[in-house]
Protein backbone atom coordinates (compact mmCIF):
# COMPACT_ATOMS: atom_id res chain seq x y z
CA UNK A 1 0.00 0.00 0.00
CA UNK A 2 1.70 3.25 -1.18
CA UNK A 3 0.48 6.18 0.78
CA UNK A 4 1.72 8.81 -1.61
CA UNK A 5 -1.08 10.83 -3.50
CA UNK A 6 -1.11 11.14 -7.19
CA UNK A 7 -0.96 14.88 -7.02
CA UNK A 8 2.46 15.08 -5.14
CA UNK A 9 1.96 19.04 -4.39
CA UNK A 10 -0.81 17.68 -2.19
CA UNK A 11 1.82 15.44 -0.13
CA UNK A 12 4.23 18.44 0.25
CA UNK A 13 1.04 20.80 1.55
CA UNK A 14 0.41 18.20 3.92
CA UNK A 15 4.39 17.69 4.79
CA UNK A 16 4.45 21.35 5.38
CA UNK A 17 1.79 21.62 7.97
CA UNK A 18 3.36 18.58 9.82
CA UNK A 19 6.86 20.53 9.36
CA UNK A 20 4.60 23.57 11.31
CA UNK A 21 3.25 21.55 14.27
CA UNK A 22 7.17 20.55 14.70
CA UNK A 23 8.34 23.97 14.77
CA UNK A 24 5.84 24.90 17.02
CA UNK A 25 5.95 21.88 19.19
CA UNK A 26 9.91 22.64 19.45
CA UNK A 27 9.26 26.38 20.37
CA UNK A 28 6.73 25.31 22.79
CA UNK A 29 8.77 22.49 24.20
CA UNK A 30 11.98 25.62 24.41
CA UNK A 31 9.89 28.20 26.05
CA UNK A 32 8.77 25.75 28.68
CA UNK A 33 11.95 24.46 29.64
CA UNK A 34 13.41 28.21 29.20
CA UNK A 35 10.51 29.37 32.31
CA UNK A 36 11.56 26.02 34.29
CA UNK A 37 14.87 26.83 34.11
CA UNK A 38 14.61 30.07 35.11
CA UNK A 39 12.90 29.58 38.18
CA UNK A 40 14.96 26.29 39.43
CA UNK A 41 18.12 29.11 38.68
CA UNK A 42 17.13 31.94 39.43
CA UNK A 43 17.40 33.67 35.91
CA UNK A 44 16.03 36.28 36.06
CA UNK A 45 18.04 37.68 33.17
CA UNK A 46 16.26 34.79 30.68
CA UNK A 47 12.60 35.97 31.76
CA UNK A 48 12.38 38.92 29.26
CA UNK A 49 13.61 36.85 26.43
CA UNK A 50 10.87 34.22 27.03
CA UNK A 51 7.70 36.59 27.40
CA UNK A 52 9.09 38.26 23.94
CA UNK A 53 9.23 35.06 22.68
CA UNK A 54 5.76 33.99 22.86
CA UNK A 55 4.68 36.35 19.65
CA UNK A 56 6.04 33.80 17.56
CA UNK A 57 4.38 30.99 18.93
CA UNK A 58 1.21 32.94 18.24
CA UNK A 59 2.19 34.08 14.61
CA UNK A 60 3.01 30.37 13.62
CA UNK A 61 0.21 29.38 15.20
CA UNK A 62 -1.84 31.46 12.49
CA UNK A 63 0.56 30.91 9.61
CA UNK A 64 -0.36 27.43 10.34
CA UNK A 65 -4.24 27.41 10.38
CA UNK A 66 -3.87 30.11 7.07
CA UNK A 67 -2.17 27.49 5.40
CA UNK A 68 -4.72 25.03 6.95
CA UNK A 69 -7.50 26.33 5.35
CA UNK A 70 -6.09 26.87 2.46
CA UNK A 71 -5.10 23.00 1.84
CA UNK A 72 -8.68 22.02 2.30
CA UNK A 73 -10.08 25.05 0.14
CA UNK A 74 -8.22 23.55 -2.75
CA UNK A 75 -7.73 19.68 -1.93
CA UNK A 76 -10.78 18.90 -0.58
CA UNK A 77 -9.10 16.28 1.50
CA UNK A 78 -11.05 12.81 2.39
CA UNK A 79 -10.76 10.39 5.09
CA UNK A 80 -6.73 10.32 6.56
CA UNK A 81 -5.74 13.75 4.73
CA UNK A 82 -9.22 15.28 6.89
CA UNK A 83 -7.99 14.07 9.74
CA UNK A 84 -4.51 15.14 9.48
CA UNK A 85 -5.04 18.53 9.19
CA UNK A 86 -7.58 19.33 12.10
CA UNK A 87 -5.44 17.48 13.90
CA UNK A 88 -2.52 19.91 12.81
CA UNK A 89 -4.86 22.93 13.41
CA UNK A 90 -5.56 21.25 16.91
CA UNK A 91 -2.43 20.57 18.48
CA UNK A 92 -1.28 24.12 16.86
CA UNK A 93 -3.86 25.64 18.89
CA UNK A 94 -2.68 23.36 22.30
CA UNK A 95 0.65 24.46 21.54
CA UNK A 96 0.36 27.99 21.39
CA UNK A 97 -1.47 27.76 24.75
CA UNK A 98 1.40 26.09 26.19
CA UNK A 99 3.65 28.97 25.02
CA UNK A 100 1.11 31.40 27.13
CA UNK A 101 1.40 28.50 30.02
CA UNK A 102 5.43 29.07 29.85
CA UNK A 103 5.08 32.86 29.81
CA UNK A 104 2.94 33.02 32.38
CA UNK A 105 5.14 30.85 34.56
CA UNK A 106 8.08 33.15 33.85
CA UNK A 107 6.26 36.23 34.60
CA UNK A 108 5.79 35.11 37.94
CA UNK A 109 8.73 33.20 38.25
CA UNK A 110 10.16 37.03 38.61
CA UNK A 111 8.74 37.48 41.94
CA UNK A 112 9.92 34.50 43.24
CA UNK A 113 13.50 34.67 42.20
CA UNK A 114 13.53 38.20 43.65
CA UNK A 115 12.16 36.34 47.18
CA UNK A 116 15.26 33.96 48.44
CA UNK A 117 12.62 31.54 50.51
CA UNK A 118 10.82 28.65 49.57
CA UNK A 119 13.56 26.39 47.96
CA UNK A 120 11.42 23.38 48.96
CA UNK A 121 8.84 24.39 46.98
CA UNK A 122 11.26 25.27 44.10
CA UNK A 123 12.09 21.43 43.93
CA UNK A 124 8.26 20.25 44.26
CA UNK A 125 7.19 22.46 41.53
CA UNK A 126 10.61 20.99 39.33
CA UNK A 127 9.61 17.53 39.79
CA UNK A 128 6.08 17.92 38.18
CA UNK A 129 7.46 20.12 35.28
CA UNK A 130 10.07 17.22 34.82
CA UNK A 131 7.19 14.73 34.24
CA UNK A 132 5.46 17.27 32.11
CA UNK A 133 8.13 17.92 30.02
CA UNK A 134 8.55 14.47 29.35
CA UNK A 135 5.03 13.84 28.28
CA UNK A 136 5.09 16.89 26.08
CA UNK A 137 8.47 15.23 24.37
CA UNK A 138 6.77 11.84 23.91
CA UNK A 139 3.20 13.44 23.16
CA UNK A 140 5.40 15.87 19.78
CA UNK A 141 7.14 12.39 19.34
CA UNK A 142 4.26 10.47 18.65
CA UNK A 143 2.92 13.17 16.96
CA UNK A 144 5.85 13.13 14.47
CA UNK A 145 5.88 9.12 13.85
CA UNK A 146 1.40 8.45 13.89
CA UNK A 147 2.38 6.54 16.90
CA UNK A 148 -0.89 5.98 18.75
CA UNK A 149 0.50 3.49 21.24
CA UNK A 150 2.86 5.93 22.47
CA UNK A 151 0.16 9.26 22.01
CA UNK A 152 -1.65 6.83 24.35
CA UNK A 153 1.43 5.86 27.66
CA UNK A 154 1.51 9.94 27.60
CA UNK A 155 -1.92 10.03 27.85
CA UNK A 156 -1.92 8.01 31.54
CA UNK A 157 0.89 9.29 32.65
CA UNK A 158 -0.96 12.28 33.55
CA UNK A 159 -2.50 11.05 36.18
CA UNK A 160 0.80 10.94 37.79
CA UNK A 161 0.99 14.71 37.21
CA UNK A 162 -2.54 15.52 38.79
CA UNK A 163 -1.18 13.62 42.00
CA UNK A 164 1.55 14.82 42.36
CA UNK A 165 -0.33 18.80 41.66
CA UNK A 166 -3.17 17.49 44.22
CA UNK A 167 -0.25 17.21 46.95
CA UNK A 168 1.98 20.32 46.33
CA UNK A 169 -1.96 22.45 46.16
CA UNK A 170 -2.17 21.00 49.86
CA UNK A 171 0.81 22.34 50.99
CA UNK A 172 0.98 25.60 49.34
CA UNK A 173 -2.84 25.99 50.86
CA UNK A 174 -1.76 25.41 53.93
CA UNK A 175 0.76 28.02 54.30
CA UNK A 176 -1.18 30.41 52.73
CA UNK A 177 -4.07 29.75 55.12
CA UNK A 178 -1.76 30.39 57.94
CA UNK A 179 -0.83 33.49 56.48
CA UNK A 180 2.69 33.33 57.16
CA UNK A 181 5.07 35.60 55.76
CA UNK A 182 6.33 33.76 52.70
CA UNK A 183 1.84 33.26 51.86
CA UNK A 184 2.50 35.93 48.77
CA UNK A 185 5.49 33.82 47.38
CA UNK A 186 3.33 31.08 47.40
CA UNK A 187 0.63 31.65 45.95
CA UNK A 188 3.12 31.96 43.00
CA UNK A 189 4.34 28.67 43.13
CA UNK A 190 0.23 28.16 43.55
CA UNK A 191 0.04 29.57 39.94
CA UNK A 192 3.17 28.27 38.58
CA UNK A 193 2.11 24.27 39.69
CA UNK A 194 -1.31 25.39 38.25
CA UNK A 195 0.26 26.40 35.07
CA UNK A 196 1.87 23.27 34.86
CA UNK A 197 -0.79 21.02 35.59
CA UNK A 198 -2.64 22.73 32.96
CA UNK A 199 0.20 21.96 30.40
CA UNK A 200 -0.08 18.68 31.27
CA UNK A 201 -3.59 18.54 30.43
CA UNK A 202 -2.58 20.27 26.89
CA UNK A 203 -0.50 17.43 26.21
CA UNK A 204 -2.77 14.78 27.09
CA UNK A 205 -4.85 16.67 24.36
CA UNK A 206 -1.91 16.45 21.77
CA UNK A 207 -1.63 13.00 22.27
CA UNK A 208 -5.78 12.16 22.20
CA UNK A 209 -5.36 13.92 18.16
CA UNK A 210 -2.43 11.64 17.76
CA UNK A 211 -4.88 8.82 18.63
CA UNK A 212 -8.04 10.44 16.42
CA UNK A 213 -5.45 11.00 13.49
CA UNK A 214 -4.11 7.65 13.29
CA UNK A 215 -7.84 5.79 14.48
CA UNK A 216 -10.39 7.77 13.31
CA UNK A 217 -11.73 7.76 16.69
CA UNK A 218 -11.05 9.62 20.26
CA UNK A 219 -9.77 7.14 22.34
CA UNK A 220 -12.26 5.50 24.56
CA UNK A 221 -12.14 4.96 27.69
CA UNK A 222 -12.34 8.36 30.07
CA UNK A 223 -8.78 9.76 31.27
CA UNK A 224 -8.11 8.24 34.39
CA UNK A 225 -8.26 11.25 36.57
CA UNK A 226 -6.68 11.35 40.21
CA UNK A 227 -7.32 15.06 40.91
CA UNK A 228 -9.14 15.66 43.84
CA UNK A 229 -9.72 19.02 42.80
CA UNK A 230 -10.13 18.42 39.25
CA UNK A 231 -13.53 20.29 39.68
CA UNK A 232 -11.28 23.52 40.31
CA UNK A 233 -8.03 22.79 37.95
CA UNK A 234 -10.61 22.94 34.66
CA UNK A 235 -10.92 26.33 35.49
CA UNK A 236 -8.42 28.59 33.62
CA UNK A 237 -6.71 30.89 35.16
CA UNK B 1 -26.97 12.09 10.41
CA UNK B 2 -28.97 9.52 11.92
CA UNK B 3 -29.75 6.65 9.78
CA UNK B 4 -33.12 4.66 10.64
CA UNK B 5 -32.09 1.35 11.06
CA UNK B 6 -35.37 0.03 10.12
CA UNK B 7 -34.73 1.12 7.06
CA UNK B 8 -36.76 -0.29 4.37
CA UNK B 9 -34.84 -1.86 1.57
CA UNK B 10 -35.69 -1.17 -2.35
CA UNK B 11 -33.42 -2.93 -3.98
CA UNK B 12 -31.85 -6.58 -3.45
CA UNK B 13 -28.93 -7.78 -5.56
CA UNK B 14 -27.78 -11.01 -5.01
CA UNK B 15 -24.47 -12.76 -6.77
CA UNK B 16 -25.17 -10.42 -9.99
CA UNK B 17 -22.24 -11.15 -12.50
CA UNK B 18 -22.08 -9.74 -15.62
CA UNK B 19 -20.31 -10.34 -18.52
CA UNK B 20 -19.16 -8.75 -21.90
CA UNK B 21 -18.71 -11.66 -24.27
CA UNK B 22 -16.24 -13.22 -22.47
CA UNK B 23 -14.92 -10.47 -20.37
CA UNK B 24 -16.28 -10.27 -16.66
CA UNK B 25 -17.48 -6.77 -15.72
CA UNK B 26 -18.87 -7.80 -11.84
CA UNK B 27 -18.06 -10.89 -10.22
CA UNK B 28 -21.24 -11.49 -7.73
CA UNK B 29 -22.09 -8.08 -6.35
CA UNK B 30 -24.37 -8.38 -3.38
CA UNK B 31 -25.93 -5.12 -2.46
CA UNK B 32 -28.77 -3.88 -0.41
CA UNK B 33 -30.14 -0.18 -1.86
CA UNK B 34 -32.18 1.52 0.87
CA UNK B 35 -35.75 3.15 -0.19
CA UNK B 36 -35.68 7.09 -0.17
CA UNK B 37 -31.99 6.92 0.17
CA UNK B 38 -29.50 8.19 -2.60
CA UNK B 39 -26.75 5.37 -2.87
CA UNK B 40 -23.46 6.84 -4.22
CA UNK B 41 -21.36 4.02 -6.56
CA UNK B 42 -18.22 5.34 -6.94
CA UNK B 43 -14.88 3.41 -8.02
CA UNK B 44 -12.38 4.21 -10.87
CA UNK B 45 -13.80 3.81 -14.60
CA UNK B 46 -14.10 0.53 -15.48
CA UNK B 47 -15.20 -0.56 -12.08
CA UNK B 48 -18.34 -2.01 -12.88
CA UNK B 49 -20.42 0.90 -11.28
CA UNK B 50 -22.07 2.02 -14.35
CA UNK B 51 -22.73 -2.07 -15.30
CA UNK B 52 -24.08 -2.47 -11.97
CA UNK B 53 -26.70 0.84 -12.15
CA UNK B 54 -27.73 -0.83 -15.60
CA UNK B 55 -28.79 -4.26 -14.29
CA UNK B 56 -31.29 -1.92 -11.85
CA UNK B 57 -33.46 -1.04 -15.03
CA UNK B 58 -32.20 -4.22 -17.27
CA UNK B 59 -30.58 -1.56 -19.52
CA UNK B 60 -27.55 -3.80 -20.21
CA UNK B 61 -30.18 -6.50 -21.74
CA UNK B 62 -29.73 -3.57 -25.17
CA UNK B 63 -25.83 -4.54 -25.03
CA UNK B 64 -24.93 -6.97 -27.43
CA UNK B 65 -22.94 -10.45 -25.97
CA UNK B 66 -23.77 -9.37 -22.17
CA UNK B 67 -24.99 -11.30 -19.78
CA UNK B 68 -26.16 -10.84 -16.50
CA UNK B 69 -26.53 -13.42 -13.48
CA UNK B 70 -28.04 -13.92 -10.11
CA UNK B 71 -30.83 -11.25 -9.08
CA UNK B 72 -31.89 -8.05 -8.67
CA UNK B 73 -35.18 -7.70 -6.84
CA UNK B 74 -37.32 -4.67 -6.55
CA UNK B 75 -39.72 -4.47 -3.58
CA UNK B 76 -39.05 -8.37 -3.17
CA UNK B 77 -39.34 -9.08 -6.91
CA UNK B 78 -36.79 -10.80 -9.08
CA UNK B 79 -37.04 -7.79 -11.98
CA UNK B 80 -35.05 -10.51 -14.35
CA UNK B 81 -37.78 -13.21 -13.84
CA UNK B 82 -39.69 -14.11 -17.28
CA UNK B 83 -42.92 -12.70 -16.01
CA UNK B 84 -41.18 -9.24 -15.56
CA UNK B 85 -42.24 -7.03 -18.26
CA UNK B 86 -39.25 -4.78 -19.15
CA UNK B 87 -41.13 -2.05 -20.62
CA UNK B 88 -42.67 -1.25 -17.23
CA UNK B 89 -40.04 -2.17 -15.04
CA UNK B 90 -38.60 1.03 -16.96
CA UNK B 91 -41.29 3.10 -16.23
CA UNK B 92 -40.89 2.23 -12.87
CA UNK B 93 -37.04 2.65 -12.41
CA UNK B 94 -35.90 6.22 -14.20
CA UNK B 95 -32.66 6.80 -16.00
CA UNK B 96 -30.84 9.89 -16.33
CA UNK B 97 -27.55 9.83 -18.18
CA UNK B 98 -24.47 11.76 -18.31
CA UNK B 99 -25.03 14.06 -21.11
CA UNK B 100 -28.66 15.54 -21.17
CA UNK B 101 -30.33 13.93 -23.83
CA UNK B 102 -34.17 15.56 -24.09
CA UNK B 103 -35.83 14.82 -27.50
CA UNK B 104 -35.94 17.13 -30.70
CA UNK B 105 -38.98 18.13 -29.44
CA UNK B 106 -41.28 20.68 -26.90
CA UNK B 107 -40.72 20.78 -23.81
CA UNK B 108 -44.08 19.77 -23.20
CA UNK B 109 -43.57 16.32 -25.30
CA UNK B 110 -40.76 15.50 -23.62
CA UNK B 111 -42.60 15.51 -20.28
CA UNK B 112 -45.49 14.17 -21.95
CA UNK B 113 -43.90 11.35 -23.79
CA UNK B 114 -43.86 8.68 -21.18
CA UNK B 115 -46.76 9.32 -19.64
CA UNK B 116 -48.59 9.10 -23.18
CA UNK B 117 -46.83 5.70 -24.18
CA UNK B 118 -47.89 4.14 -20.86
CA UNK B 119 -51.17 5.33 -21.32
CA UNK B 120 -51.62 7.32 -18.37
CA UNK B 121 -53.29 10.02 -19.08
CA UNK B 122 -56.51 9.66 -20.68
CA UNK B 123 -57.49 13.47 -21.01
CA UNK B 124 -55.71 16.65 -22.26
CA UNK B 125 -56.26 18.28 -19.20
CA UNK B 126 -54.52 15.48 -16.58
CA UNK B 127 -51.78 14.97 -19.28
CA UNK B 128 -51.10 19.22 -18.95
CA UNK B 129 -51.25 18.59 -14.90
CA UNK B 130 -48.62 16.12 -15.32
CA UNK B 131 -46.25 18.32 -17.03
CA UNK B 132 -46.20 20.62 -15.13
CA UNK B 133 -45.90 18.63 -11.51
CA UNK B 134 -43.27 17.15 -13.37
CA UNK B 135 -41.55 20.31 -14.50
CA UNK B 136 -42.01 21.91 -10.58
CA UNK B 137 -40.75 18.42 -9.07
CA UNK B 138 -37.57 18.96 -11.58
CA UNK B 139 -37.36 22.58 -10.86
CA UNK B 140 -38.17 23.57 -13.89
CA UNK B 141 -41.57 25.24 -14.39
CA UNK B 142 -41.48 28.54 -13.28
CA UNK B 143 -38.06 28.34 -15.97
CA UNK B 144 -40.10 27.20 -18.80
CA UNK B 145 -43.88 27.71 -18.30
CA UNK B 146 -44.38 30.34 -20.74
CA UNK B 147 -42.60 28.35 -23.54
CA UNK B 148 -43.15 24.87 -23.28
CA UNK B 149 -43.91 24.44 -26.97
CA UNK B 150 -39.98 25.89 -27.36
CA UNK B 151 -37.76 23.14 -28.21
CA UNK B 152 -36.32 21.02 -25.20
CA UNK B 153 -32.61 21.65 -27.03
CA UNK B 154 -32.88 25.07 -26.55
CA UNK B 155 -32.35 24.71 -23.28
CA UNK B 156 -29.16 25.28 -21.42
CA UNK B 157 -27.28 22.51 -20.31
CA UNK B 158 -28.62 22.60 -17.23
CA UNK B 159 -31.90 23.10 -17.66
CA UNK B 160 -32.17 20.26 -20.18
CA UNK B 161 -30.59 18.09 -17.12
CA UNK B 162 -33.46 19.04 -15.39
CA UNK B 163 -35.77 18.63 -17.94
CA UNK B 164 -34.61 14.96 -18.28
CA UNK B 165 -35.52 14.18 -14.74
CA UNK B 166 -39.02 15.77 -15.56
CA UNK B 167 -39.19 13.23 -18.40
CA UNK B 168 -38.08 10.54 -15.91
CA UNK B 169 -40.34 11.38 -13.15
CA UNK B 170 -43.45 11.88 -15.48
CA UNK B 171 -44.15 8.07 -15.24
CA UNK B 172 -44.09 8.16 -11.29
CA UNK B 173 -41.07 5.91 -11.20
CA UNK B 174 -40.07 4.36 -7.74
CA UNK B 175 -36.17 4.57 -8.77
CA UNK B 176 -34.18 6.64 -10.13
CA UNK B 177 -30.57 5.99 -11.94
CA UNK B 178 -28.18 8.85 -12.90
CA UNK B 179 -25.50 8.22 -14.64
CA UNK B 180 -22.96 10.92 -13.75
CA UNK B 181 -25.73 13.40 -14.40
CA UNK B 182 -23.52 16.72 -13.29
CA UNK B 183 -20.29 15.90 -15.08
CA UNK B 184 -21.46 18.07 -18.26
CA UNK B 185 -22.63 20.76 -15.77
CA UNK B 186 -21.05 23.97 -14.62
CA UNK B 187 -21.27 23.95 -10.46
CA UNK B 188 -24.52 26.44 -10.21
CA UNK B 189 -26.27 23.66 -12.32
CA UNK B 190 -24.54 20.94 -10.39
CA UNK B 191 -25.59 22.39 -7.31
CA UNK B 192 -29.50 23.21 -8.65
CA UNK B 193 -29.78 19.10 -9.32
CA UNK B 194 -27.88 18.17 -6.22
CA UNK B 195 -30.23 20.26 -4.44
CA UNK B 196 -33.23 19.24 -6.39
CA UNK B 197 -31.96 14.97 -5.83
CA UNK B 198 -32.31 15.94 -2.48
CA UNK B 199 -35.73 16.95 -2.53
CA UNK B 200 -37.07 13.77 -5.02
CA UNK B 201 -35.73 11.08 -2.25
CA UNK B 202 -38.45 11.69 -0.48
CA UNK B 203 -40.40 10.11 -2.88
CA UNK B 204 -38.07 7.75 -5.01
CA UNK B 205 -35.00 5.80 -4.26
CA UNK B 206 -31.85 7.37 -6.30
CA UNK B 207 -29.10 5.65 -7.17
CA UNK B 208 -25.86 7.90 -8.65
CA UNK B 209 -23.17 6.92 -10.22
CA UNK B 210 -20.34 9.63 -9.78
CA UNK B 211 -16.54 10.42 -10.27
CA UNK B 212 -16.90 13.44 -8.00
CA UNK B 213 -15.60 12.65 -4.70
CA UNK B 214 -17.04 15.47 -3.28
CA UNK B 215 -20.43 15.30 -4.95
CA UNK B 216 -20.56 11.47 -3.43
CA UNK B 217 -19.83 12.76 -0.05
CA UNK B 218 -22.43 15.64 -0.28
CA UNK B 219 -25.71 14.11 -1.68
CA UNK B 220 -25.77 10.76 -0.75
CA UNK B 221 -26.49 8.70 2.62
CA UNK B 222 -24.99 5.65 1.59
CA UNK B 223 -21.62 5.25 -0.37
CA UNK B 224 -20.79 1.94 -2.44
CA UNK B 225 -17.11 1.66 -3.64
CA UNK B 226 -16.66 -0.82 -6.83
CA UNK B 227 -12.95 -1.97 -7.92
CA UNK B 228 -12.20 -3.91 -10.68
CA UNK B 229 -15.51 -5.70 -10.86
CA UNK B 230 -15.88 -6.34 -7.05
CA UNK B 231 -17.83 -4.56 -4.18
CA UNK B 232 -15.12 -3.20 -1.99
CA UNK B 233 -16.85 -1.48 0.83
CA UNK B 234 -20.22 -0.16 1.32
CA UNK B 235 -21.57 1.71 4.26
CA UNK B 236 -22.33 5.42 5.48
CA UNK B 237 -21.84 7.91 2.91
CA UNK B 238 -20.27 9.80 6.08
CA UNK B 239 -18.42 7.05 7.88
CA UNK B 240 -16.68 6.00 4.40
CA UNK B 241 -15.35 9.62 3.78
CA UNK B 242 -14.36 10.04 7.09
CA UNK B 243 -12.47 6.39 8.35
CA UNK B 244 -12.78 4.12 5.64
CA UNK B 245 -12.60 0.30 7.04
CA UNK B 246 -11.09 -0.57 3.82
CA UNK B 247 -7.82 0.68 2.70
CA UNK B 248 -8.38 0.48 -1.14
CA UNK B 249 -11.05 2.42 -0.64
CA UNK B 250 -9.25 4.97 1.57
CA UNK B 251 -6.67 5.37 -1.41
CA UNK B 252 -8.81 6.24 -3.79
CA UNK B 253 -10.86 8.77 -1.97
CA UNK B 254 -7.96 10.74 -0.75
CA UNK B 255 -6.65 10.47 -4.39
CA UNK B 256 -3.86 8.02 -3.26
CA UNK B 257 -1.62 6.00 -5.66
CA UNK B 258 -2.91 2.86 -4.11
Amino acid sequence: MNDEHIVSSFDRDLAELNQMVARLGGLAEQQFAAAIDALENRNASSIETIVSNDAELDQLEKDLNDRAIEVIATRGPMATDLRRILSAVKIAAVLERVGDYAKNIAKRSLVIISDETNRSDTISVGRIADIVQGMLREALDAYATANADLAMEVWERDQEVDELYTSLHRDLLGVIAKGAEEASVSSHFLFIAKNIERIGDHTTAVAEQVYFQVHGEMPSEERPKANAISEASDIED
Amino acid sequence: MKMNESQKVKIKARNVTVHYGEARALHGIDLDLNANEVTALIGPSGCGKSTFLRCINRMNDVIDGCRVGGSVSIDEQNIYSDAVDVVELRARVGMVFQKPNPFPKSIYDNVAYGPRIHGMAPSRSELDHMVEVSLKRAGLWDEVKDRLSASGTSLSGGQQQRLCIARAIAVSPDIVLMDEPCSALDPIATAVIEELMEELRRDYTIVIVTHSMQQAARISQRTAYFHLGDLVEHGQTQAIFTNPENKQTEAYISGKIG
